[in-house]
């Protein structure tokens, strides 16, 4: 096959200088102990005497910390041991996460009660066990030092009861009072906030998200009456159309569409057909990343295009000036109208008259009722924006007495915050129920902390009719308390919350028994799956909405989008360590928020032109990154610039939720910048879209990216090896190029069927019992992120901040590489989550000196801490770059207990904290400084798996065990067995997709244990031009 | 498609075989330790000793102190006068070895002792040799029957004692004979240069002469050596560790005179990782009515006598418990006992692995707790001693439905290609291997 140019960085692209230099070493830092050229070995810079000072030293202090006594230990067994407890034996409960109005129904691993992870729950319909990043770094929220102990008034400490006597006091007397929460999905919380509302009459409730889908619900309420979102289902849909909706990142439900895009992703080897994936957006997504064909328009455009594509799929000509996007409009109404009652449009804009003519769109290609169905809502989000205006304006005018805040903190998310702020002044009784003092709760009177949800009552129901109940997992850490038990009080309720849920829902499910099941299972799901309802669309506000959508003046030169990212969403994730630290999967950078550029524009505004090597490079290599200022209506902020191509060429892009106060936390202390100043209001609904000034700055700041980590070039193979793509098209013609392929590069050494016996000098090892096996779809993945969390989580991988980030000291087990395809201007994306490949014929454990790394004969590729000495030879050996070294004492688990200060950072150093530790997966080690770790298919989980099946003395089966990332996967892209079983799935994924497997680098014969099924992308044959068009660029140069 | 890897590959191929040579690390370091301890004993300080001796003693308090004791009835029968008892050695052999299989040979003997025992079977050594099973035999000879006037025993160690001075000053005999010969030799040679006229050079004192300090120092860095690394691998270790409980609770009263199972308390044993520590409700569900001792004497460790029903009152101060009243196991306090047991953070450790899938005694690697006053460490829990027990102990082969997998081993069982007798280790389904016990 003709390999099509796929390339991770600019660097790569161009084959610069510093690119070929780089991917020679392993490790960035030069060798201490090496003299300079001219200089003797005395006089460099740590010179041999100093060298047999420090091993003198060690070896002293070694002794020394070694001849110790031994600690007295004590065992303190429980006084009454509850009889379902077990010590060292972990417990899952059924709950959910709840976090603003984002519902995923989990199970908590809950391990000699504490909670040390979250895993996705099976039973649940709507996400069917998948969970995200954020959900699975949720539970380290729960050991997060910043978490408010106690209730405050003023900001001194009070008690419960006197707050509730002071709060009781104040609340009688005040008018309009106003409950103000992020969207509320508990029907029991509706309950108990009525019961609120009705105790006080005159008071309101309202309802704000930070990212408000108000467009969407006012549209809605428009075209069909209800001011709700009906339910999408992806999988039904043969085309799909996403006009800058991130369906698969940060919109709506992410882990649900996620698991029904995927649906239609998965290809059956000998009958292949997927959905088309048509995306149009302006700054480079994870959704249009994904997108079978991505076009770029800039955002002042989205209207114009809603409605070009209307009166495309109805027939009409359409005019758009831009060649390219109309091309795209035509061929996505194509593909629509090909796919007639199979089809999908969804649309990011918050804009109603944007949302009015998706609707239209998607009542034309008769959408409503296969792929939209009204049958049951999201209820994910349900702020209207104009409740919030008109809120803002009533407490500067003084007419609110009291206002009760849960979820929300327009202080830090609101454009004008100080208006909000300034309001908030007048209230006289203002009450927070935030878990942290946030920007918004600082301002507040009382203070009275929530409980986390890993230690609360309650109920989601996300999505109506299918419910997922919370039942705490832990006590109370601290001396805090629901809200709704606050609420219910202040009512003068006599029951408190727990009680209330259980009331409400057992007279649903069945009395007690029903409960205590439904408690177990976590899920209350419909009898019968619900039949899909088709609503009734009127279009009469089609039209008005099309010309004043259209009418909009024509943006100017620079304009600005606002975007979530995935892990750090809309604030939320921004005092975890672990989102912070795990990359972006489309800009790769962690740490930090940025201004995303084009390449165009890069090289206008900072004079970086990435086909100059000496430019490009001296962008790509060095940490400090050019800042900008930009400007939005009088307000700027200053950031560095990363340059992505897929991005449009006059449109720049910032992510919210950055710029946090350092109250809610170490890792949120001095991290980027708040972009939510830049929004707006555009009619009735906020705006996420601007109009910007960017000027350079001359400044540079460093921005902590991975993309350029962990790479490798040999003559025996580089990056471009690594990944396989092709068309759908080219698949149909040739299904078996890459089975073909193969076999010819591996011909010499008798084939594949051969290759492992005849490509070596080694003998060939029989595996007699199990074989651990892995496969990983590219179609299925989408970069997403959840599997690098869960994988942090359960192995206690530690977090090493952004400075040793910047020194490409990152230590995840699991890390997901971006590649690009195609031109530099709108290129294809690629992901390929790559962990250790536990090769048989591994080319780390012939080089360590100390045997600390070595195979299993159940085809582990082992690394053995305590026997490591800290070489790194097998991590300069690996080619896929997968091993980690410790570079420093991350997890404070070295003897010397000094030698944390001054060299990693507060961060670290907080994930340190007695509290924070205990979110630590105690059947894993905590590996000290020097010595190198790597993925090991979680071991730990194999070996319990063995376990559980010898004491029931039956063999091994499939559901025995997941590995973490496999079980936090939204789309279940990952299959792990035992490849021994001809009936295991991960067997059967090998037999089924033969012509679509291979193994990264199997030219190598190194014999890797994880397949990856090649990614099929269902695009057209436009591909070979673009290929063609690259070559062509290249030569140039040359 | 060149190959780089493989070129180094080459020299260190072999620790990527699936049964790695590094796991015979042990082996290693005790063919270094006995060469070490010959170049000492070379160098003049002897170490003799009995090495059978030594290993029928070792291999006795490993295999057979759990059930057996020499002089008195155990679980098992006393063992002193067991040759007399079986005059066939090949038949003593293979009951030690396999008593299931031997009792089916039906021996009357065997038989009748087994039903004497209550048909409690003896545990399967398929690890031990034959030459083994002799060393014990050998060991057991040696023990001096209670009672008698230990003749013996009193004198051995004197004469061990005198043998090594003996050897140790006829060494150093010999080394100051060979030094006056050496001096001799050199003066001679001297006066000899002397008389053919040539001239001498200043002759150099033995203390500065290089070949000496070069020999003392090799001497002293082997010395050192040797006992560096023997003290090194002993830091951390701490067999017979027998801390002072907060109660002195006997595990003789408790699991020998009465009997009780041990899993009745340490029931996590079966369940997980830990054997849990039993909390006071359970120790309550006895002593709710076992108020006081009236057992035999009970001593501590110093000799000091114990008394049991005061040790009982301590149990009730922490239960919150007062005799005639109803016992209220949420009052109680948990009881701060001193861990015996300690295993590096980096060692995984399931009880359950060895106790429920393993069938693996507590005796095993616990010692004879049913006759410990106050418990102490039995063994000294190194990896030496655990890998060493993976290679010799069976695993559930064929009972256990897991190890159906191993199609090939079982064919290769019944074909006799692998030894029935030696059976499927744990060793041999990789048991040995890093990430069994370090993840």
């Amino acid at each position: 096959m003709e390999q099509k140019k796929i390339w991770q960085s600019f660097g790569e692209l161009n084959q610069s200088e510093a690119f070929n230099k780089d991917v020679k070493d392993e490790f960035k830092e030069e060798l201490t102990f090496v003299a300079e050229d001219d200089k003797s070995f005395l006089e460099a810079k740590a010179p041999r005497r100093d060298f047999l000072k420090y091993l003198g030293f060690s070896t002293a202090a070694a002794a020394a910390a070694a001849s110790c006594e031994m600690p007295v230990r004590k065992s303190i067994p429980f006084a009454n041991r509850p009889e379902e407890i077990v010590p060292g034996v972990s417990k899952y409960y059924a709950t959910t996460y709840v976090q603003d109005g984002d519902v995923v129904a989990v199970l908590a691993k809950v391990r000699d009660g504490r909670p040390i992870k979250l895993e996705g729950n099976d039973l649940s319909p709507v996400t069917g066990g998948g969970t995200s990043a954020r959900v699975q770094a949720s539970v380290l929220d729960l050991y997060d030092t910043a978490r408010l102990r106690f209730p405050t008034i003023d900001g001194k400490e009070v008690t419960f009861e006197a707050a509730d006597m002071s709060i009781g006091d104040a609340i009688k007397g005040a008018t309009g009072a106003v409950i103000l929460t992020s969207t509320v999905t508990s029907i029991t919380t509706k309950e108990v906030i009525a019961q609120f509302l009705a105790k006080f009459p005159g008071s309101r409730h309202v309802t704000y998200d930070a990212v408000s889908y108000s467009g969407i619900l006012q549209a809605n309420e428009l075209t069909f009456g209800k001011k709700a979102i009906p339910s999408y289902m992806f999988q039904n849909a043969k085309a799909i159309v996403s006009l800058g909706a991130d369906f698969l990142g940060t919109w709506l439900s992410p882990v649900e569409f996620a698991k029904q895009y995927a649906n239609g992703k998965k290809i059956n080897e000998q009958n292949p057909a997927m959905s088309k994936h048509i995306h149009f957006e302006s700054v480079a997504s994870l959704t249009g990343s994904n997108a079978d064909e991505k076009f770029l328009h800039r955002p002042s455009e989205t209207a114009a295009i809603a409605a070009a594509l209307l009166s495309a799929v109805k027939g009409s000509e359409i005019s758009i000036a831009d060649k390219k996007l109309k091309e795209g409009i035509e061929k996505a109404a194509k593909s629509l109208i090909a796919n007639k009652g199979a089809a999908l449009v969804v649309s990011g804009s918050n804009d109603v008259n944007v949302q009015v003519i998706v609707n239209a769109i998607n009542d034309a290609i008769g959408a409503y009722g296969v792929t939209i169905d009204w049958a049951s809502t999201l209820n994910y989000r349900a702020g209207i924006d104009a409740d919030f205006v008109k809120l803002v304006e009533d407490m500067n005018a003084g007419t609110v007495g009291a206002l009760l805040i849960h979820g929300a903190n327009p202080s830090y998310s609101w454009f004008a915050a100080d208006k909000f702020n300034a309001g908030l002044k007048k209230v006289k009784t203002s009450i927070s129920f935030n878990t942290k003092l946030d920007e918004t709760s600082v301002l507040c009177k009382y203070v009275l902390p929530d409980h986390h949800f890993l230690e609360s009552w309650g109920d989601a129901e996300g999505k109506s009719g299918y419910t997922s109940l919370i039942q705490p997992t832990i006590n109370p850490l601290f001396k805090t308390r629901q809200w709704q038990d606050s609420l219910l009080k202040w009512s003068g309720a006599a029951a408190d919350y727990s009680a209330f849920v259980k009331t409400y829902w057992s007279a649903k499910v069945g009395g007690e028994t029903g409960w205590d099941k439904a408690l177990q299972v976590g899920v209350i799901n419909p009898s019968a799956a619900l039949a899909a309802v088709k609503g009734s669309f009127n279009s009469s506000p089609v039209s008005a909405a099309i010309s004043a959508a259209t009418s909009g003046k024509k943006g100017g030169p620079v304009e600005i989008v606002l975007y979530e990212k995935i892990g750090i969403g809309a604030g939320q994730g921004a005092s975890n360590p672990w989102l912070q630290e795990l990359p972006d999967p489309i800009t790769r950078a962690t740490w930090d928020n940025y201004v995303v550029v084009s390449p165009k524009m890069a090289k206008e505004l900072v004079k970086i032109d990435l086909n100059n090597n000496g430019q490009a490079d001296a962008y790509e290599v060095n940490p400090p990154k050019p800042c900008v200022k930009v400007t939005v209506n009088g307000k700027s902020i200053e950031l560095p610039v990363l340059i992505i191509p897929g991005t449009q060429e006059n449109t720049i892009g910032i992510a919210v939720g950055y710029g946090r106060s350092e109250n809610i936390g170490k890792a949120a202390a001095g991290v980027g910048k708040n972009a939510f100043i830049f929004a707006g209001l555009s009619g009735a609904t906020v705006s996420f879209s601007a109009d910007a000034t960017v000027t350079a700055t001359g400044e540079k700041y460093p921005v902590a990216l991975t993309q350029t980590h962990s790479r490798y070039g040999t003559a025996q193979g580089n990056r471009t090896e690594v990944m396989k793509e092709l068309s759908l098209a080219e698949y149909m013609a040739n299904p078996k190029e890459i089975l073909n392929d193969r076999e010819e590069e591996l011909k010499p050494y008798g084939g594949i069927e051969k290759y492992e016996g005849q490509g070596s000098m080694y003998p060939v090892y029989n595996r007699p019992g199990i074989k651990w096996g892995m496969s990983v779809d590219l179609n299925s993945c989408n970069g997403c992120g959840a599997c690098v969390v869960a994988c942090s989580a359960e192995n206690n991988v530690a977090v090493v901040g952004k400075p040793e980030v910047l020194r490409g000291h990152e230590m995840h087990w699991l890390r997901i590489d971006r590649y690009y395809s195609g031109d530099m201007e709108n290129p294809n994306v690629v992901f390929q989550p790559l962990m250790c490949q536990h090769c048989d014929n591994a080319p780390c454990e012939n080089v360590c000196p100390v045997a600390a790394t070595n195979h299993s004969t159940e085809g582990l590729n082992q690394m053995t801490y305590n026997r490591c000495i800290g070489t790194r030879y097998c991590a300069n050996n690996c080619p896929y770059k997968v091993r980690r070294f410790n570079w420093a004492d991350y997890t404070g688990a070295d003897s010397f207990p000094d030698n944390q200060e001054g060299i990693v950072n507060d961060v670290v150093l907080n994930m340190n904290d007695d509290l924070t530790r205990m979110v630590l997966n105690p059947d894993v080690t905590v590996r000290s400084r020097g010595v190198i770790e790597k993925c090991s298919f979680c071991v730990q989980r194999l070996q319990e798996a063995k376990l559980t099946a010898k004491k029931d003395s039956r063999p091994l089966e499939d559901g025995d065990l997941k590995v973490a990332c496999q079980q936090a996967c939204p789309t279940h892209a990952i299959t792990f067995g035992n490849a021994n079983n001809k009936e295991s799935a991960i067997s059967k994924v090998r037999v089924d997709n033969p012509n679509r497997s291979f193994y990264v680098l199997e030219q190598l014969h190194v014999l890797p244990g994880v397949t990856y099924l090649a990614k099929v992308r269902n695009a057209e044959e436009e591909k070979e031009a673009k290929a063609g068009k690259t070559e062509e660029k290249k030569a140039e140069k040359a | 498609m060149s190959c780089s890897y493989h070129i180094f590959a080459a020299v260190n191929g072999y620790f990527s075989t699936p049964e790695p040579p590094f796991v015979n690390m042990i082996s290693y370091r005790s063919i270094a330790k006995t060469l070490i301890l010959s170049a000492v004993l070379l160098l003049g300080s002897s170490f003799a000793m009995n090495l059978s001796a030594q290993d029928g003693k070792t291999l006795f308090s490993t295999n057979c102190a759990a059930c057996h004791a020499v002089n008195k009835r155990s679980t098992g029968p006393a063992l002193a006068g067991v040759e007399d008892r079986w005059p066939d050695k090949t038949k003593l052999h293979a009951w030690v070895k396999n008593s299931a299989a031997f009792l089916k040979t039906g021996d009357v003997y065997a038989n009748n002792l087994y039903n004497e025992y209550n048909k409690t079977a003896m545990n399967l050594f398929p690890g031990l040799s034959d030459k083994d099973i002799d060393a014990i035999l050998a060991y057991i000879k040696t023990v001096p029957a209670p009672g008698a006037d230990k003749p013996a025993g009193s004198t051995a160690p004197v004469a061990e004692g005198d043998n090594s001075l003996l050897f140790g000053v006829l060494t150093l005999v010999l080394a100051v004979v060979a030094l006056i010969l050496l001096r001799v030799n050199s003066n001679l040679r001297k006066l000899s240069i002397e008389r053919s006229g040539e001239e001498t050079e200043a002759e150099i004192p033995f203390w500065k002469h290089k070949s000496y300090i070069a020999f003392i120092a090799v001497v002293l860095f082997i010395a050192g050596g040797y006992l560096t690394t023997k003290g090194a691998m002993g830091l951390g270790r701490s067999q017979n560790y027998q801390p002072v409980q907060p109660i002195y609770y006997s595990h003789k009263v408790h699991a020998g005179t009465n009997q009780i199972n041990c899993l009745y308390c340490h029931g996590g044993a079966q369940e997980g990782k830990h054997s849990n520590i039993p909390s006071v409700n359970i120790c309550m569900n006895c002593h709710m009515n076992i108020n006081e001792y009236k057992g035999e004497k009970i001593y501590t460790e110093e000799g000091v006598e114990v008394d049991g029903t005061k040790e009982i009152q301590k149990l009730y101060k922490y239960a919150g418990f007062t005799v005639g009243k109803p016992f209220d196991a949420s009052a109680a306090k948990p009881i701060e006992w001193t861990r015996i047991h300690n295993l590096p953070d980096h060692v995984y450790f399931n009880h359950s692995q060895h106790v429920k899938a393993g069938k693996v005694q507590c005796q095993t690697c616990h010692g004879d707790i049913t006759k410990m006053d106050e418990v102490k460490q039995f063994a000294d829990l190194s990896m030496g001693w655990c890998i060493n027990c993976h290679r010799t102990t069976q695993v559930q082969f064929k009972d256990n439905g897991f190890y159906s997998i191993y199609e090939k081993f079982h064919q290769d069982l019944k074909s006799g290609k692998i030894d029935s007798t030696k059976g499927i280790t744990v060793e041999k389904i990789g048991g040995t291997e890093c990430q069994k016990c370090h993840y």
